[in-house]
């Protein structure tokens, strides 16, 4: 299976077909979850027409925790077995991924001076979300550091799993610390402790973003391998 | 055993030999705490709030500063390769090596940190608290820092490539270190966070010198 799609022909034709799709879901779910938080879902009765702002902040967020545990997942994968697409996967995940933290940081300090009467704060939560940011930044400049591709790539798939320690923490920083940011409300024991008016759309905007993610993914893949295959054909034209 | 003391008393002799190129770590860290009281005042009272911080904070930097070094010669004249070549398994030249890297860096970091805390006027109750925390906090630098430097090797401008692959890492130890300090300076117990910070040194040991070597391999292909 994990082999099947190390052939790049096969992989170009598959993800054609599935662009299209992951596109259009990208904005059907994403208009209607917009619909449901912005003009159906009620208004809070303590933080009022600002609670909004989780609809874009709290899948954002998610999807900074998704996006590098599928890098550190790519990762390995390009390590242990050395397929060539996990290692595009990663190297494509990581600007994405980058773009959801930096949105739910903004989004977060939007919200905080409002409700917390402040830009920011350093507690937990916060604090292990900027070191993902950092992390971030530092598999970027790793990847690019080097003359030789290859050798980028692999030594920032380590950096990517060591990294991998700061995700549990920045789940877990809510329980382990007293933090300013409240506790996880949708995925806990015990069932999700928010009304459905206000979870509809919250999960409706997080399949948007997750679709989004695969969406630009596929497309930043499909790029990767033509340019391969343009330098391939361009060394073969200077060669002769 | 004895392969792993040969190559940390070689990196050891290495940097006594460089003379005062070696002890460079040690004199940034005091340059770097005495830019503070000209940077916030003289005032006593300021000066003691932040003495801990700024002491933890310069002796990250004095760490990472030197870390660079720490495979790159060997890389560049060979000898990371006929060690690799050893017997021995590659996390124990990294041990080794960390090892000698905390005993040139880490330890000349803790003798000077009381005298900066005198200069800083620190209260005297922090003074043991600064010292075993500093002795707990930095060879987890040291290792976490390895990664780092295995990293970096053959790569362009590696020097801030490095402070951007390892401070993130290092902001942990720098909290708790900090945090047990001020807990001292504030009359609190000061167990919990030295408790933690021998956690992160003991993860830290079984953890590093594999990703450290696991990069290594690779900068060596």
């Amino acid at each position: 299976m994990i082999q099947r799609f190390a052939n790049p022909n096969r992989f170009m034709r598959l993800s054609a077909a599935v662009v299209p799709w992951m596109a259009g879901a990208t904005v059907i779910l994403g208009a209607a979850g917009l619909y449901l938080g912005l003009f159906q879902a009620p208004a809070d009765y303590q933080q009022g027409e600002s609670v909004r702002i989780m609809y874009v902040h709290v899948p954002a967020a998610w999807m900074a925790l998704f996006c590098y545990t599928s890098m550190a997942a790519a990762s390995a994968t390009a390590l242990i077995w050395k397929h060539p697409l996990a290692d595009l996967a990663a190297r494509s995940t990581a600007p994405i991924g980058i773009c959801f933290t930096f949105l739910a940081l903004i989004t977060g300090s939007l919200w905080g001076k409002p409700m917390w009467g402040t830009w920011w704060v350093w507690d937990a939560r916060l604090t292990s979300v900027l070191v993902l940011f950092f992390l971030y930044l530092g598999y970027m400049a790793l990847v690019n550091a080097f003359d030789d591709p290859a050798r980028g790539a692999k030594a920032a798939a380590v950096l990517a799993l060591v990294g991998f320690v700061n995700v549990p923490i920045i789940k877990f920083s809510v329980d382990w610390w007293n933090s300013l940011h409240q506790p996880a409300s949708v995925l806990k024991l015990g069932g999700p402790s928010i009304h459905p008016s206000m979870l509809a759309p919250l999960l409706l905007m997080a399949l948007a973003f997750t679709t989004y993610y695969f969406w630009v993914l596929l497309v930043r893949l499909r790029a990767e391998i033509l340019s391969t295959k343009i330098r391939a054909v361009r060394l073969r034209q200077v060669h002769g | 055993m004895s392969r792993f003391l040969h190559i940390a008393r070689r990196d050891v002799r290495l940097a006594f030999r460089q003379g005062i190129g070696g002890l460079m770590a040690v004199m940034f860290f005091v340059l770097a705490v005495v830019l503070f009281p000209f940077g916030v005042g003289p005032e006593v009272n300021m000066l003691a709030r932040i003495s801990a911080g700024v002491i933890w904070v310069a002796a990250l930097l004095a760490s990472m500063l030197s870390l660079e070094q720490l495979f790159q010669a060997d890389f560049e004249d060979g000898s990371l390769e006929l060690l690799a070549l050893t017997p021995m398994p590659l996390e124990v030249v990294v041990l080794a090596k960390v090892t000698a890297h905390w005993l040139t860096t880490g330890l000349p970091l803790i003798a000077a940190a009381p005298l900066l805390a005198v200069l800083l006027h620190m209260n005297t109750e922090g003074f043991t608290v600064l010292i075993v925390a500093l002795a707990l906090g930095t060879p987890s630098l040291s290792l976490i820092g390895a990664v780092g430097a295995a990293l970096i090797l053959g790569s362009r401008r590696g020097g801030v490539l490095l402070s951007l692959l390892i401070l993130p890492l290092f902001i942990p130890v720098l909290i708790f270190g900090v945090g047990a300090v001020d807990a001292a300076l504030a009359g609190f117990t000061v167990r919990p966070q030295l408790f933690v910070l021998g956690a992160f040194f003991l993860a830290a040991l079984s953890l590093c010198p594999w990703a450290a070597a696991a990069a290594l391999r690779q900068a060596l292909e």
